[in-house]
């Protein structure tokens, strides 16, 4: 199904617990490589606290979280940077990095994960250039010589900023958002709120993207024009999606894979047409008749 | 008809007049509440060197009769006009003199402060313009340059930072210090006393800036007065509360400016003058405050600066885009840090004397009450507040002439912090956000827009 067989971040055993609530359990799932993969269940099922261990905001309590690019190969050496308490390696033909072990800044900077938030985080009083400038801090303040060339004006930054004010262009292009670049970004409408916080990920130029719900409070021709991005960031920027979503028409009609999860438990895992008819996912958006909940109740272990 | 519109007139006035005679009386007792201890009540001594009660029921009186007249025309007459006069004026776009205005401000204002010195000459002449370019000048542009720093650590990366005359006093005393015991000169020691102080700016920053909001305001409050009591206590190092005596000046290149053969104005074949070292350091400042100036602007279209606000911002975003938040803010507050060093050790060459009194909390205060007024993150805000402030200080030093109306025993600075409080209330109403309530973005792609301050936010640590 995927058009390739390594997955791009391995979920093992991920397990997040707050004091006695136990918020995710055992978790394992794998998100493939250039495929989009939607995590879905109902409210409180521990969606967000998964996203959260990935992009490295909260520290897992179990688990491993491995996220890889390049060459498949690169994998083989996962069993040796798990005993040697690194945080990833880096290799000529690809880098391996253990998610656990990051702090949130590292996940976005060195292995490459960006991700957009369940309530829009924007720099609200930044202009949306200014937004996906500052998305693309790391690389100009390497160009900027840490601060230091960018003050006394070396050639060198003004280049790197051309090229990152190019880049801007394009995301803001690729998202329509080109005629509101010089308005602040608390002035948007919500869905352009929506869609310039997607377009300041991808200038982190991602190997993962995390979308927290990037459909909520769309009407239903925005939450289409978002679909047609996603499957163009997937197509054409080889870039793996995880997406949260409520929305089913999203869910649906752009997922290659499904992983669904219940008070923290993955219920099911798969392609959408499998998923949209199993049981349990069933009984655990719509509920089961009174005569079916024992039965129910024994099928998913309780 | 007619007379029927008429009644109705009548009618709406009448309802006016009642709703401010409501309003009147009802700050008439508030008056009369606040003002019956502060006003009402006096303590005399008598003949028998008692002290005692005395009442002043026509004062009061008057008082509750001002408050409440002057509440009454307001309800009645001014409020509703203000009004009347908002609905009828349409929306206007942007008048062609503003623009102007916009373009030649800064020209006009630096070409100003150069000739500055020339134009009091000019006007006061030489035994006059001392007092003018020193006491103007000098302290107005200093606590401009503090007010350039702090606006980078609380205007534009939303650290609320009580605790900046630390840094202050970190950059006088290590000039003072390091002049005096090993001699060195101002010009070495200025970069020295910047790098000392943001060093410290980096050492103290480290623990409190885990802190967020409120927290980190109190500690940096406290490591203010941290280093203000070690600086007191410390004797052996710092003489202490009697503070240092006899800090070298800086000189012109080499010649001092002293009355000697081989001083500045005997150098130079003038006649010695006290003005020669002001002039001197009035230059110097302008130069450091310009570069504070013009290095933060810099800044703030580098990476780093957008770093800064983008942290105002939101942090959580921040560190989802790859932003070592603690990193930044150490950056801000480091170099924030370093001009306060600047002018702390051009503090400490121009009195020649410090000690721990020249650094209390009122200082911090003031200093972030310009950034406050100026609007946090505007560089010509920042400026016009601290010349309102410390100018209108010393103003108020300088209105002897009032003495004659109120009596010998009135003394116009008494009023100085009156004042302060009144302005702050009134900017407080007018302009929440400060004088300069806009905020210019650092990059553009087709068309620079002014942003309003409502949707930037103000930060949180």
């Amino acid at each position: 199904m995927a058009p390739d067989a390594s997955p791009v971040l391995r979920v093992e055993h991920l397990t997040m617990r707050f004091g006695g609530l136990v918020a995710v359990d055992d978790l394992s799932f794998d998100v493939r490589r250039g495929a989009i993969t939607a995590l879905i269940g109902p409210n409180g099922a521990g969606k967000t606290t998964v996203f959260n261990c990935i992009t490295g905001f909260y520290r897992p309590t179990e688990g491993r979280l491995a996220l890889h690019r390049g060459d498949a190969a690169v994998w083989n050496a996962l069993a040796d940077l798990t005993d040697s308490g690194k945080r990833g390696v880096v290799r000529p033909d690809g880098a391996l990095f253990l998610l656990e072990r990051m702090p949130d800044y590292l996940v976005a900077r060195q292995a490459r994960v960006a991700r957009t938030f369940q309530n829009i985080r924007l720099f609200s009083g930044m202009t949306v250039l200014e937004n996906l400038l500052v998305a693309q801090h790391n690389r100009l303040m390497l160009a900027s010589g840490y601060t230091f060339l960018g003050v006394l004006g070396f050639p060198s930054y003004a280049a790197a900023e051309r090229a990152a004010l190019d880049k801007a262009r394009f995301w803001l292009d690729r998202f329509a958002l080109t005629e509101r670049a010089d308005d602040p970004a608390g002035e948007l409408p919500y869905g352009a709120q929506r869609r310039l916080e997607v377009a300041r990920a991808m200038c982190t130029e991602p190997v993962l993207l995390c979308l927290d719900e990037p459909a909520a409070g769309l009407n239903p021709r925005e939450s289409a024009e978002l679909n047609e991005l996603l499957l163009r960031i997937r197509d054409e920027h080889n870039v793996s999606i995880l997406l949260i979503e409520h929305d089913m028409s999203v869910v649906m009609n752009i997922s290659d894979h499904i992983v669904v999860l219940d008070y923290g438990v993955k219920i099911a895992d798969g392609a959408p047409e499998a998923v949209r008819n199993d049981d349990k996912v069933i009984a655990a958006y719509l509920g089961v008749a009174d005569e079916d909940v024992a039965q129910a109740e024994a099928s998913v272990g309780l | 008809m007619a007379a029927g519109a008429q009644d109705g007139r009548v009618q709406d006035l009448r309802v006016d007049a009642l709703g401010a005679v409501r309003d009147a009386g009802f700050t008439g007792i508030v008056t009369f509440g606040l003002l019956l201890p502060l006003i009402g009540f006096e303590t005399v001594t008598n003949i028998n060197d008692q002290l005692v009660l005395a009442t002043r029921w026509p004062l009061l009186a008057a008082a509750v009769v001002i408050a409440a007249a002057g509440r009454f025309v307001y309800s009645f007459a001014v409020d509703p006009w203000i009004a009347s006069r908002r609905a009828q004026r349409p929306a206007q776009p942007t008048p062609a003199w503003r623009y102007y205005f916009k373009k030649w401000f800064v020209p006009f204002a630096i070409g100003f402060v150069i000739a500055y010195p020339a134009i009091v000459i000019l006007t006061v002449g030489w035994s006059g313009a001392l007092r003018w370019v020193d006491n103007f000048g000098i302290q107005i542009l200093i606590y401009m340059m503090l007010g350039w720093g702090l606006n980078i650590v609380v205007g534009l990366a939303g650290l609320l930072d009580l605790g900046y005359v630390a840094f202050y006093a970190v950059g006088a005393y290590s000039y003072a210090l390091l002049a005096k015991n090993f001699g060195l000169s101002f010009w070495v020691l200025l970069p020295l006393a910047g790098i000392l102080s943001s060093f410290w700016g980096i050492l103290l920053g480290f623990p409190v800036l885990r802190l967020r909001g409120d927290y980190l305001a109190i500690v940096t409050l406290a490591f203010g007065e941290i280093i203000r009591l070690v600086i007191i206590n410390w004797t052996a190092l710092t003489n202490g509360y009697a503070g240092i005596t006899g800090i070298p000046r800086p000189t012109f290149f080499g010649i001092p400016f002293n009355a000697d053969d081989n001083g500045f104005a005997a150098v130079f074949g003038l006649e010695f003058s006290p003005l020669y070292r002001v002039l001197f350091l009035y230059y110097v400042i302008l130069a450091l405050g310009l570069l504070t100036c013009f290095v933060t602007m810099r800044l703030r279209r580098l990476p780093v600066g957008r770093a800064w606000e983008a942290l105002r911002e939101d942090q959580i975003a921040c560190r989802s885009l790859g932003i070592n938040t603690t990193n930044t803010k150490l950056t801000a507050f480091a170099m924030g840090a370093m001009f306060a060093g600047f002018a702390g050790s051009f503090f400490a060459a121009r009195e020649a004397f410090i000690s721990p009194e020249s650094f209390t909390f009122i200082e911090s205060a003031t200093v972030l009450s310009i950034v406050v007024l100026g609007g946090m993150g505007s560089q010509i805000g920042v400026a016009i507040a601290a010349i309102v402030m410390i100018g209108g200080t010393e103003i108020l030093r300088q209105l002897a002439f009032l003495k004659e109306i109120f009596g010998p025993t009135f003394d116009p600075t008494q009023y100085r912090m009156l004042l302060f409080g009144l302005a702050m209330v009134l900017i407080m109403i007018w302009r929440p956000r400060g004088l300069i309530s806009t905020r210019d973005p650092s990059v553009f792609l087709k068309q620079r827009k002014e942003i309003s301050v409502d949707l930037v936010k103000e930060g949180h640590g």
